[in-house]
């Protein structure tokens, strides 16, 4: 006997998902959701991102990290409200879904925040697929990696709304080529914002600060 | 990676499909629609799925998925075309208003179980 079920798989976490959307939304609360490959450089980018943007813009950070406590460790440094989420790396949590940063949230006055920044799990394929409630989403690709990753993770890439390419101090010694990245970028998700910038020597971190306050900006004007 | 996640929610929803007054059923066949563009492994997603069906009323099951190419649409020219390359930029008028129509599907279409 066949039996019709017509439901998405995912359809749990897209509802929590939706119920927290509505509520970052009713507090008026910014949120950020970024992504990359383990080591791309996302906490070391949001160190000098809080220190610059802080205290004109109230931040707090929601970090997922398999086993550690060091990304939430370094973060704090900034004085920002900082919750970690271990995960189990049993059990399929290579990324944060969303009833589980509907508990984190629990832990900040949202009310007082303008913007909540997400750091995921360090992987480019299971984040895309799980919505977290989310306003934006950013991924970093750092140009120790292949040039090529936005064509072999097309999902991540065009799910995003910007794009970062860190650790550009490095280029003197890599072979990558900085407009072939763009250019993969650029085919997966024509127009989307490149920020090519050092998170180490904080070149080519304005550009970057731009975009993410006037984001804050605009949703804040919004409500 | 993210396959066992995905299982999991599989079984729980076709556990949750089977009409209560079958008793002792027995699924035989799971079906799904799952895009190209979602990154899951069809491989892996069967194999987690045997693992965690061990002892339920899955146990056994076939998963029959039906991978789903990405179709994309010109938002200016209304140009439609399957793609292969993950280029998303239109063939015919080189826009980059491109929207995908199908390709990010993670479905479960039905359950088919024993008479
Ligand atoms: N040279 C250079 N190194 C960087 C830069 N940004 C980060 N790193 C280094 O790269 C390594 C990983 O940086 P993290 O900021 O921890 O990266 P992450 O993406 O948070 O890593 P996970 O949370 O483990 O996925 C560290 O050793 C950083 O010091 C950069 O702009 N230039
Ligand atoms: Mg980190
Ligand atoms: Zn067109």
């Amino acid at each position: 006997m066949e039996v019709d079920v017509a439901r998405k798989i995912l359809d749990t976490n897209d509802a929590h998902a939706g119920q927290n959307r509505e509520r970052f939304a009713a507090a008026g609360v910014f949120v950020l959701n970024m992504m990359s490959s383990p080591g791309s450089g996302k906490t070391t980018l949001l160190e000098k991102t809080l220190v610059r943007i802080m205290p004109k813009i109230r931040c707090g950070v929601i970090v997922g990290d398999i086993c550690t406590t060091n990304d939430a460790d370094r973060l704090a440094r900034s004085g920002a409200p900082v919750t970690q989420i271990n995960t189990d790396a049993f059990g399929g949590d290579c990324h944060l879904a969303a009833h589980v940063i509907g508990k984190a949230a629990d832990a900040f006055d949202l009310e007082n925040l303008d913007l909540l920044i997400v750091e995921n799990i360090g992987n480019l394929v299971c984040p895309a697929e799980f919505d977290i409630g989310e306003n934006a989403r950013t991924v970093v690709l750092s140009v120790t990696e292949g040039e090529d990753k936005p064509a072999k993770y097309p999902h991540m890439f065009r799910k995003c709304d910007s794009a970062v390419l860190n650790k550009t101090d490095l280029l003197p010694y890599l072979d990558f080529d900085m407009a072939a990245a763009e250019g993969f970028i650029h085919q997966v998700h024509p127009d989307m914002p490149i920020f090519q910038l050092s998170a180490k020597t904080e070149e080519g971190l304005s550009p970057w600060l731009n975009w993410l306050t006037t984001q804050v900006a605009e949703n804040r004007s919004a409500r | 990676m993210h396959e066992m996640g995905i299982a999991m929610q599989v079984v729980k929803i076709a556990a949750d499909s089977i009409p209560e007054h079958i008793q002792n059923p027995r699924v035989e066949q799971v079906n799904l629609k799952i895009g190209k563009l979602s990154s899951v492994v069809p491989d892996s997603l069967r194999f987690c799925f045997e693992v965690i069906t061990k002892g339920t009323p899955l146990e056994g099951a076939v998963l029959n998925i039906d991978v789903a190419p990405v179709v994309a649409r010109c938002r200016d020219c209304g140009m439609e075309w399957t793609i292969e390359d993950a280029v998303f930029r239109c063939k015919e008028c080189n826009s980059g208003s491109v929207e995908v129509i199908s390709g990010r599907e993670l479905d479960i279409i039905s359950i088919e179980i024993a008479d």
